[in-house]
């Protein structure tokens, strides 16, 4: 479904991104994880044009994406990023909207659509739908953000730290929701997150990055089976080390 | 009062006239200039430093700059503009217009670049990440988010506008500034009172005007926008529709510089033309005393009243004059229709010279009586001149010819002078040997024994469109040779800064007592 072949994106002398190939099928999450400075959200926004590549190519359904203008191709990738980005001065209906109304959507296809996509995120239309975005939490708000990014029917989701910015709680639950959510949904996705607990929860599989290199790709399992090199395994051993410093923790609380 | 609140209906219409167009094009051409600053950067960044240099410039100075520009590039688009119908005049409406149309500019120009910086980059990025085009996410987010911060720039230049807008007065254009600068000028609270009032009054209303407007644009109320856009648009209509504009023929234009005296001899040279050349008249009050001569050479005004002496040191740039009064006269008559076309139609008679004034139980008690008397007790003494004073070549030959160095030397308003002189707030002031308010306040003149002060006759001055298009207008002015003599116009003078009379008033009396002096 998405297609990249030797992806480069320079700042100058600066490298984001290099001889980065990747393929997404159809349906399936992809997570992009990595550290801070490792090109994983400047791959997300080459995708969407965001940001221009230097180099290289990206294919969507086969298909050079420098064929559409940008702002055409991003109508029809659903976006949805960490600081969330909620117009403020246009209402929650108006903000899930958005995208459909800039495809030129009759009014009430759209106002069915927000309706039907405040359902699937679990908000109820008739409380939320004339809410201003500095009236939701953040947990409601990313719920919109991801309203918004999926109105118009996407097939594409390129999703950059959505649950990044949110408390502990909030996020588990929402971690949870989505994964079904997307399960339902059949939509394909690319979804960044530094944090290797969500990457392992929530990946069909995952691409390692490190200084916007490709490291490694795979299913969780084979990534923790066989990790290419000591960069990979040490950052897959952080969730286990974290887990067993905990039970000690927990440990010394019950003892 | 009643007097002045007929005459506000005309001056607040003209005032209203002039700050919402300056406005209206200030908005149109800042709010674009914005985004692109906003947006770019750069070059663009040097509007906004020339925007900022505009605002440091005193108002009234950048109201008498564009005067001789306006007058300037008149002169050169003389012939394109001919074939439009129209002329582009260097006093009126014109300089009043770009001057407060730049001062308008800096607050909307730098608060749409506020505004729009101000936008979170988050929402910036989600608009271009939604698939908006450059466009889209300027007309659907930015300026939406920075409409408040705009509106404000918008409310800020409105309210300087129409305060500045009264200083356009002294270049030509009518405004609440007429009420100002002539109820200053002749002392006459209730018109000063009146001019304020209503300047503040409309500020305050063009200002919860456009609140109101974007309270409604940021609400989404369709009512309250179009509540606020009706009101603008009658205030605009009713501005447009000028009460008393009559159709027809051009007026003949007299011009009166800022004090009484001249707001006085404006009138009767308006009375007499209505009278005897049965011709419509307008009195273009308050011009900077450059100014009027300037609006005299290029057209705008067709008449009015200035002193040999001023005219032989300002516009002759002549150094010292001859001390007889005929050879001044004669000389500055022969230069102004030679270089300019510009006739002297009558000598009024009298003079009204520059002059040094003290307080007359002050001037017994030090012995002064002469100036030249004054040079030795000079250095204790604080001087008060008027606004051009210190500047002007008399002061020069002053100081020159008998030494004259004051502890201080004080700027004022002439109308305040006085007030000071009589609180001993200053010891000495400059005066005009016709103002009635002298001897009144029991002021001496000091002799100039020397004779260094040129003669001051008082002359009428018509430009050439006159001269060729209504000579009958000239030819009954020129029955007013010799009429006024000091005394008179000291009578005179009194009877307005004192008595409360009006110009026009006092105009019409002395028209009557003077009877048929018709033109041959």
């Amino acid at each position: 479904m998405i297609e990249l072949s030797d992806l480069g994106k320079r700042w100058g002398d600066a490298i984001a991104v290099e001889h980065l190939s990747l393929r997404v099928e159809r349906g399936e999450l992809l997570v992009l994880v990595g550290g801070s400075g490792s090109g994983k959200t400047t791959t997300l926004k080459l995708i969407n044009r965001l940001v221009e590549p230097t180099s290289g190519v990206v294919q969507i359904a086969g298909i050079d994406h420098r064929m559409l203008p940008g702002h055409e191709l991003r109508r029809r990738i659903g976006y949805c990023f960490q600081q969330v980005g909620l117009f403020p001065h246009l209402s929650v209906a108006e903000n899930v909207g958005i995208v459909p109304g800039l495809l030129g959507w009759p009014a009430r296809d759209i106002a069915e659509r927000v309706d039907e996509l405040l359902h699937l995120v679990g908000l109820a239309p008739g409380e939320f739908c004339a809410r201003r975005p500095d009236e939701l939490s953040g947990g409601q708000a990313q719920r919109v953000g991801l309203a918004r990014a999926l109105a118009a029917r996407p097939e594409v989701l390129l999703l950059d730290e959505p649950f990044g910015a949110l408390d502990p709680v909030t996020r588990e639950r929402l971690q949870g929701w989505f994964a079904r959510l997307r399960r339902e949904l059949g939509t394909t996705a690319i979804f960044v997150t530094h944090d290797v607990v969500e990457a392992l929860l929530l990946g069909d599989r995952i691409a390692v990055l490190h200084a916007g290199r490709l490291l490694q790709v795979g299913t969780p399992d084979e990534l923790l089976a066989r990790p290419a090199d000591a960069a990979v395994a040490e950052l897959l051993e952080t969730p286990r080390r974290q887990a067993e410093a905990l039970a000690r923790v927990l440990g010394r609380a019950r003892a | 009062m009643a007097e002045q609140l007929a005459l506000l209906p005309a001056r607040l219409a003209a005032h209203l006239e002039l700050s919402l167009a300056a406005l209206a094009i200030a908005a149109l051409a800042s709010i674009p200039i914005g985004v692109r600053v906003a947006q770019r950067g750069g070059a663009a960044n040097a509007v906004l430093a020339a925007a900022s240099v505009v605002q440091t410039l005193p108002s009234l100075a950048l109201l008498a700059i564009m005067v001789p520009l306006l007058a300037g590039l008149g002169a050169i688009l003389h012939g394109p503009l001919a074939v439009l119908g129209t002329e582009l005049r260097g006093i009126g409406k014109a300089p009043a217009l770009v001057a407060l149309t730049l001062y308008g500019m800096l607050p909307i120009l730098r608060n749409t670049v506020t505004g729009l910086s101000g936008v979170d980059p988050a929402v910036r990025e989600a608009a271009r990440g939604v698939g908006m085009t450059p466009r889209q996410q300027l007309l659907r987010v930015e300026l939406p988010l920075a409409l408040p911060v705009i509106v404000a720039g918008l409310r800020t230049a409105a309210v300087w506008i129409v305060g500045t807008a009264t200083l356009s007065t002294p270049v030509g254009a009518t405004s609440l500034g007429n009420f100002i600068f002539s109820g200053l000028q002749t002392r006459n609270t209730a018109a000063v009172l009146v001019g304020c009032a209503a300047a503040a009054g409309l500020a305050l209303l063009l200002d919860q005007l456009i609140r109101l407007l974007e309270v409604g644009l940021r609400r989404r109320q369709r009512a309250t926008i179009a509540t606020a856009c009706a009101v603008l648009l009658l205030l605009g209509l009713a501005s447009a529709i000028r009460p008393g504009a009559a159709a027809g023929g051009r007026p003949v234009a007299i011009g009166a510089k800022t004090f009484t005296e001249q707001y006085v001899l404006a009138e009767i040279l308006a009375e007499r033309i209505r009278r005897e050349a049965r011709l419509p008249v307008r009195v273009v009050e308050s011009l900077g005393s450059t100014v009027a001569f300037d609006a005299l050479r290029t057209g705008a005004i067709d008449l009015y009243v200035d002193y040999s002496g001023t005219l032989w040191a300002t516009v002759m740039k002549r150094g010292d004059p001859p001390r007889e009064r005929g050879r001044v006269r004669d000389e500055v008559a022969r230069f102004l229709r030679e270089e300019h076309g510009i006739e002297v139609v009558a000598a009024l008679g009298f003079e009204n010279a520059y002059a040094l004034g003290m307080r007359a139980e002050r001037a017994r008690e030090l012995g002064i009586t002469r100036i030249a008397e004054l040079a030795s007790v000079a250095p204790t003494l604080e001087i008060g001149g008027d606004y051009e004073f210190f500047q002007r070549p008399e002061w020069a030959a002053l100081e020159r010819g008998y030494g004259l160095a004051f502890r201080a030397e004080r700027s004022m308003d002439p109308a305040l002078m006085l007030e000071a002189l009589v609180q001993d707030e200053i010891d000495v002031l400059s005066a005009f040997s016709t103002d009635g308010r002298l001897a009144a306040h029991d002021v001496r003149l000091l002799a100039d024994d020397r004779g260094v002060i040129p003669p001051y006759d008082a002359l009428v001055l018509a430009g050439p469109r006159l001269l060729a298009e209504a000579p009958e207008a000239a030819a009954a002015l020129a029955a007013l040779d010799g009429t006024i003599d000091a005394p008179a116009m000291q009578r005179m003078n009194l009877a307005v800064d004192r008595d409360g009379a009006s110009p026009a008033a006092v105009a019409r009396r002395f028209l009557d007592a003077l009877g048929d002096v018709g033109p041959p």
